[in-house]
């Protein structure tokens, strides 16, 4: 069931660029379990959204199946969406970027949808570098179908009603690395701060982004002994460094230290500025960036923040060279060679 | 000793080892035949395999314009040891064995009521060439131009092929010139020319064209205005994307930017192949992709989604031996039933049967109109037999005033207009609603695709009513679709009788030839050639006007007779099934066979039954 979010706002709500207040990004109200980290997300996305001044018909959202897949309905009411199967996602987003190259693709998926069933389609959007955002609702369970592992328990973690899992974690950012990911990162529900700019960083990437948001299960997977709970994620949580998102015509006023920040411009002249931390990790070197995954895991922490960004990403437009006019406005002049072209063919196959 | 005499009708076959060049030479002697306006259907019967195993290319040659297989080998020309024993056994008694006898052949071999003829390929390349791979592939050039001499093809029409085959290449075409003379000088010096089987120039084959289905079907999706084609690379499906690449290469670069306006992605498999497809289609491209059974069965989840969610895909799916992995270069017409009936659920998915290349090439474009007409998959169903071989077709042909039927979509100023927008609301009374594509309207317009249950406006909804209300709609529009789909051919024989065939695909041709054979016996049938599903009305008239119609087909459960029988529940004694599911094409004799068997009474002594048993030479 999906129920409509009462119409009235507060008449001063802040509008952006484009007149909208972030009530135009919303959509319909969660259905998820209360306290649920996936609608903290949803709510992340709506306010990068319109932070960025995106105008919600210019976006897809699309998802797979499973709690995750669901929230889709819960924010930008105006952008078409597509609830697709399970783990395919990542298909049905190749064919709607290839069709219409100016949307922004957005897909939303979980752990289940993304580590299990569509490990090989999510290997391969990969590969591709298509230009799209992937937003892994990572709790760690399986909700839906009532709380059992899913590939990225870390083993021995034991959710509300199961023993400790006996098998190893699939670390989706370490293997988006190894396949060649253009944007990695993670960050936690419970962090907003952190998570909208990264969600804008990713909107601006020309490529493959994949932020990989751990989001507790409240109803399943939120007990003392899980790996994947509020408590647990907030004890553990070790930030790569403070992301910071500038649009193209805004000035950057923020001073961070100097020698510590880094600024990147994006294709369409905005600004990625990142303080970092410390100095273990440079997050433009992809082998740092491995190296760093790993010992944080090894230690029993959880790196989140920007852990890499190739910033001369070519997407799978490029690669393709295909026709800067999106491929579904191309009509029969464009598209069709026309009788005198079959007349040959025929003279030569006789 | 007997010896068949015949002047152009026969059927001819060559023995090859996979991977030595004899495919292109094959095709030349094929080609020949054809310029000489002789009605040629070449097939290759080839193993999965990319070198050393035996292959053959079977020829038929009719004038009358019979282009099935007619079964039996009147001229076996043999180059492979390896299948030597089994190749000399399938030459009709009075036929011609060709060799090379540079090996001289094993005497156990030796048939007595066949005409043995020796060509030492292997010795005369052997003196001619010094680089082993020129021996090989002229010692295929040699056979054609000893061919040559003993059907007595017009070597000028051969000298021109190679020349046209070689455009570009041109020092090719001496030396291949030369490989056709030593072998035609050769059988001159050394057998009576020709021999008892021969050629003569006629003027049969009119302004049609060889071409193969899956290149009919790759310019059918260029023309059909494709513009995205995802893919899983599977035999025999695959020289589809090929054709389409190599002539969007061709057409589809933007003369300004150099860049495409076509995008092919190799997927990982053919569940993201599909995904692809309907996420394209989704988004107002024109998008395909094509597999076989494997794939389709692959593909099925997705077919559901598609189904129920009402977007356009096309699908091609080139049929080959299954179940499982099969016979993978094997032709049959085994996928009918798991493509109706594709995904779990209520399902049923519209078919196309396209019996020729030229029916390929049109019922490719046209699926892209019914994909989005009717917003909803289509199956296009071809096999190996019309796919991977040159078929004689129609030539090709373009409207050029056609414009493609988009179906119904929203464009912003319609949206504009109206109150409220409902996707799956049936505003026409004809079971289809109206699309809006991602990205036209900032405020309206937009909904939620999903393969959950909705309601008329896309909102997600659990009551039954609802469910079953759409359910039912989509029934409605399958009654709809029976006017779009193309319908049925039929063939009247012009006699008055209860008894009919039904057929479709690459059964015609040898269906066809069966019906006239009988005829000429006495037994008339009427014919129908079905050409799509769901069925439209004139095929289930077309039935409840016969006692028994024989229902030709490819597989080995009668599939499209089951078809028939749960959408008409026709009963068993009217629907009785022709079958041949060996990975061959079926053949006008194995028809006939079947059919004699069928007879109603054949228990008791049939009018006709001696004069059709003494017909009958046919190893099925």
């Amino acid at each position: 069931m999906s129920y409509q979010i009462p119409k009235f706002r507060h008449p001063e709500l802040p509008k952006n660029e484009l007149g909208y207040t972030k009530a135009d990004y919303e959509g319909s109200i969660s259905t998820l379990c209360a306290g649920c980290g996936h609608d903290s997300i949803s709510g992340a996305i709506v306010k990068a959204c319109h932070e960025l001044s995106l105008e919600p018909h210019k976006i897809a959202k699309l998802s797979g199946i499973g709690c995750s897949s669901k929230t889709p309905t819960y924010f930008l009411g105006k952008s078409h969406g597509f609830n697709s199967v399970h783990g395919r996602m990542p298909s049905v987003a190749t064919g709607a970027a290839m069709s219409n190259r100016d949307l922004l693709y957005l897909g939303v998926s979980g752990d289940g949808d993304t580590a299990s069933i569509g490990m090989g389609q999510f290997a391969h959007v990969i590969r591709r570098n298509l230009n799209m955002v992937y937003i892994v609702m990572n709790n760690g369970c399986y909700g839906l179908t009532k709380g059992q592992d899913s590939a990225t328990a870390d083993e021995g973690s034991t959710s509300k009603k199961g023993d400790p899992n006996p098998f190893n974690a699939i670390d989706l950012c370490g293997m988006a690395l190894q396949l060649g990911a253009t944007f990695v990162a993670r960050s936690f529900s419970g962090d907003k701060g952190q998570l909208v700019p990264l969600i804008k960083a990713a909107m601006t990437h020309r490529g493959f982004a994949l932020i990989d948001v751990v989001s507790p299960c409240v109803t399943f997977n939120n007990n003392a002994a899980s790996t994947k709970s509020y408590e647990f994620v907030r004890e553990h949580a070790e930030a790569t460094g403070t992301v910071d998102f500038v649009p193209m015509h805004q000035e950057i006023t923020t001073s961070y230290r100097a020698g510590s920040t880094h600024e990147v411009t994006m294709h369409d002249g905005s600004v990625i500025r990142l303080y970092k931390e410390s100095d273990e990790l440079d997050p433009f070197d992809r082998r740092s960036a491995m190296m760093a995954l790993m010992e944080h895991e090894h230690d029993g922490t959880i790196l989140t923040g920007l852990i890499y960004m190739d910033k001369n990403s070519r997407d799978l437009h490029e690669v393709l060279q295909t026709s800067q006019r999106p491929l579904n406005q191309l009509a029969e002049p464009d598209l069709c060679p026309g009788n005198k072209m079959l007349v040959n063919i025929n003279a030569s196959l006789r | 000793m007997k010896r068949l005499e015949s002047v152009n009708d026969f059927v001819i076959k060559f023995a090859n080892v996979n991977g030595t060049g004899s495919a292109s030479a094959n095709n030349l002697f094929a080609k020949a035949l054809f310029r000489m306006g002789l009605p040629v259907s070449p097939k290759n019967i080839f193993p999965s395999n990319i070198q050393g195993l035996p292959t053959w290319y079977e020829v038929r040659v009719s004038e009358k314009g019979y282009l099935g297989r007619r079964g039996g080998v009147d001229i076996m020309l043999s180059v492979n040891p390896q299948s030597m024993p089994q190749d000399i056994k399938e030459v009709e008694s009075g036929g011609y064995f060709i060799y090379d006898n540079t090996k001289p052949l094993d005497l156990r071999l030796v048939r007595n009521d066949v005409n043995i003829i020796g060509l030492p390929l292997t010795r005369i390349c052997n003196e001619k060439y010094k680089d082993p791979r020129q021996r090989q592939l002229f010692k295929n050039v040699i056979y054609v131009g000893a061919l040559a001499a003993l059907l007595d093809i017009d070597f000028k029409v051969l000298t021109n092929l190679v020349a046209d085959q070689f455009k570009g290449k041109e020092k090719l075409v001496l030396p291949n010139i030369h490989a056709l003379e030593l072998g035609h000088q050769y059988a001159r010096d050394n057998f009576e020319c020709p021999m008892g089987i021969r050629v003569r120039t006629a003027d049969n084959v009119g302004d049609k064209i060889l071409l193969d289905g899956n290149t009919a079907l790759g310019l059918g999706a260029i023309y059909g205005g494709a513009t995205v084609a995802a893919w899983y690379p599977i035999t025999p499906s695959t020289s589809v994307v090929d054709a389409f690449d190599k002539y969007a290469k061709r057409v589809r670069i933007d003369p300004g930017t150099g860049r495409r306006n076509y995008a092919i992605v190799q997927a990982e498999d053919e569940l993201a192949a599909i995904g692809m497809v309907i996420g394209a289609s989704w988004n107002g491209a024109r998008a395909f992709t094509a597999t076989s059974g494997p794939g389709l069965s692959l593909m099925s989840e997705f077919l559901g989604l598609a189904y129920f969610a009402e977007i356009p895909t096309v699908l091609f799916d080139v049929q080959r031996a299954g179940p499982s992995t099969g016979m993978p270069t094997r032709t049959q017409q085994s996928d009918v039933l798991s493509a109706a009936y594709a995904s779990h659920g209520d399902t049923k998915q519209v078919l196309l049967f396209p019996s020729t290349p030229k029916e390929c090439f049109d019922f490719g474009a046209l699926s892209f109109d019914l994909a989005e007409r009717l917003q909803t998959p289509i199956i296009l169903l071809t096999d190996l037999d019309l796919g991977m071989n040159d078929n004689m077709s129609e030539p090709l042909e373009w409207d050029d005033d056609r414009k493609y039927d988009r179906g119904k979509v929203l464009s912003a100023e319609d949206l504009d207009k109206i109150d409220r927008y409902g996707r799956y609301l049936d505003v026409d009374g004809d079971a289809i609603g109206y699309r809006t594509y991602p990205g036209t309207h900032p405020h309206q317009g937009a909904f939620f695709t999903r393969g959950s249950s909705r309601d008329e406006y896309a909102v997600y909804t659990e009551k039954g009513e609802e469910y079953e209300k759409n359910m039912l709609r989509l029934l409605q529009k399958w009654d709809s679709i029976k006017n779009y789909v193309p319908r049925p051919e039929i063939f009247p024989c012009g006699k008055k009788t209860d008894m009919a065939v039904l057929y479709y695909g690459t059964s015609e041709e040898s269906s066809r030839e069966a019906v006239d054979r009988l005829a000429e016996e006495g037994i008339m049938l009427d014919s129908m050639r079905v050409r799509s599903f769901p069925f439209n009305e004139e095929v289930q008239d077309f039935i409840d006007q016969h006692d028994r119609v024989f229902v030709i087909e490819q597989n080995r459960d009668a599939q499209l007779r089951t078809l028939l029988m749960a959408e008409f529940e026709f009963g068993p004694d009217k629907l009785k099934s022709v079958l041949c599911f060996d990975g061959t094409p079926i053949s006008a004799r194995n028809i006939r066979k079947q059919i004699l068997g069928l007879l109603p009474g054949n228990n008791v002594t049939p009018l006709h039954r001696k004069k059709a048993a003494g017909g009958m030479g046919e190893q099925a």
